[in-house]
């Protein structure tokens, strides 16, 4: 039961400290808005219809903006060394980890709910859809994990901001092209059995990385 | 209350640690002192569990520290030379959730809620007689004079004001060991007087205290112990008559 409510102690703080702040969250808006001009206006030029290309904007955008509310999300814990205060609580080093990839997966969906009705303007593309949605939920998890783990590796390092995507973009390679290839299934109404198997490739990632986080978070942020 | 037997540890091929052994009693106050680059803040370091260390034994209140760090956790509170406070929490938000992290009893954050509440409509009572007033909390943010300064972000505090909540952190769990990491540095006069205070305070009510410093004359009228580390030993030790010129003698 302590372990549930450090995990939302966790939650809470980081949810807090944005909502004041709201250093995190305006990056990804702004970065994410400006992407998603750019790229209607860039790729307009050489196509006649941006709806194949919105599964694969879409990705890149809640990647990269993702990758930006990571790297706040640890400098707020090395600001006045505040992870070794973390690290002094009596609790068990995967609350942090799963306290922290909640709150990073929240932040990248709060963008994720401005960027499909823009993209749905722009791109004439209806992300309104259970299957688009649920794959949404399940990559933006999946990679929150992922990023967390990695986010907190890079740290600790002098060039922090350089070795995050450096180390986080080659890992979450096969996670981003299986949930373009499933969004691309269900935005274009194929037949489930055609694309289900890369929606396995999604949650096996998601599992692995919240296993991994879990289990090595001691490690690595004790290292 | 604190028992550490030949401890070691090496950053690299650095020795900083080399058989450091160190025991206190409760309400004992020992001062590790040392010239910078000693090891003093990698002691307390692996004091508090935060760094396990190479080599030794470390046990508080009779607890395996190395075995079992949760357990040992529980009776440490660590004031370190950072005040690792979130800048962007209030003073009372910062307690409130630090005290969630120790898992400190749910009455006292329940009537902390309604601190909470009550104050963001009048600020602060000051009225310590309040009847939802005077709990959890805001018992401790008025120990360490903060309580009139709880609603504010802990980045518009001076450093004095931040040791102070530092403290107020540290003490969250009721801590039976504190350590403190140069806690006289940067404070004036005043903060420094009331810091010592505060520490007398501590020990007579059967705290135990180690606290590291490199300066001579601050804060030595409330410890009853000191011990030289020099070069990642223990080089001597001063039992009783601890004054500001021994010390110095010490260090020569």
């Amino acid at each position: 039961m302590l372990y549930f409510r450090q995990v939302l102690a966790i939650l809470r703080k980081d949810a807090q400290i944005e909502f004041r702040t709201r250093e995190a969250t305006t990056a990804m808006i702004v970065f994410a808005v400006m992407a998603i001009v750019m790229f209607n206006f860039a790729l307009r030029l050489r196509v006649d219809s941006l709806r194949p290309l919105v599964p694969g904007v879409l990705w890149v955008i809640l990647v990269f903006a993702g990758t930006l509310g990571l790297g706040r999300s640890m400098a707020s814990e090395q600001t006045n060394q505040c992870i070794d205060g973390l690290l002094l609580a009596p609790c068990d080093r995967s609350a942090i980890f799963v306290g922290k990839a909640v709150a990073n997966a929240l932040f990248t969906l709060a963008i994720a709910l401005i960027v499909a009705p823009l993209m749905a303007i722009l791109f004439d593309e209806s992300m309104l859809h259970t299957g688009v949605l649920l794959t949404v939920v399940l990559g933006v998890v999946g990679y929150s994990g992922a990023g967390t783990l990695i986010a907190t590796m890079a740290a600790s390092t002098r060039a922090r901001e350089v070795f995050l995507p450096i180390l986080l973009f080659p890992l979450a390679l096969p996670l981003v092209v299986a949930a373009v290839v499933v969004t691309s299934g269900f935005l274009d109404r194929l037949p489930f059995e055609q694309f289900g198997s890369w929606l396995g490739v999604v949650v096996a990632f998601l599992v692995i990385f919240w296993t991994a986080g879990t289990l090595l978070y001691e490690f690595i942020v004790e290292a | 209350m604190l028992d550490a037997a030949e401890l070691t540890k090496s950053y690299g091929v650095r020795p900083v640690l080399r058989g450091v052994s160190l025991s206190a009693r409760p309400g004992e106050v020992v001062a590790v002192l040392g010239a910078n680059g000693a090891g003093k803040t990698t002691l307390l370091r692996v004091l508090s569990t935060l760094s396990k260390p190479d080599g030794g034994r470390l046990s508080v209140a009779g607890i395996d520290a190395l075995e079992h760090p949760n357990r040992a956790r529980r009776l440490i509170g660590l004031v370190s030379h950072q005040p690792l406070l979130y800048p962007d929490l209030t003073g009372y938000e910062n307690l409130l959730f630090y005290a969630r992290m120790y898992g400190v009893d749910g009455r006292r954050i329940q009537d902390d809620e309604s601190f909470r509440v009550n104050r963001q409509s009048s600020i602060v009572d000051p009225n310590p007689k309040s009847p939802n007033s005077e709990s959890g909390i805001e018992a401790l943010l008025r120990q360490v004079n903060l309580h009139m300064r709880a609603h504010d972000l802990a980045r518009t505090y001076s450093r004095g004001m931040l040791q102070r909540l530092a403290i107020a952190r540290a003490m969250i769990h009721d801590p039976a060991l504190i350590l403190l990491d140069e806690p006289f540095t940067g404070l004036d006069q005043s903060s420094a007087r009331n810091l010592s205070a505060m520490l007398r305070e501590l020990a007579a009510a059967g705290k135990t205290l180690v606290m590291t410093t490199h300066e001579f004359g601050r804060g030595l009228e409330s410890v009853t112990r000191a011990v030289l580390l020099r070069g990642g030993r223990i080089a001597a030790e001063l039992d009783a008559g601890i004054t500001p010129d021994r010390v110095a003698a010490l260090f020569e």
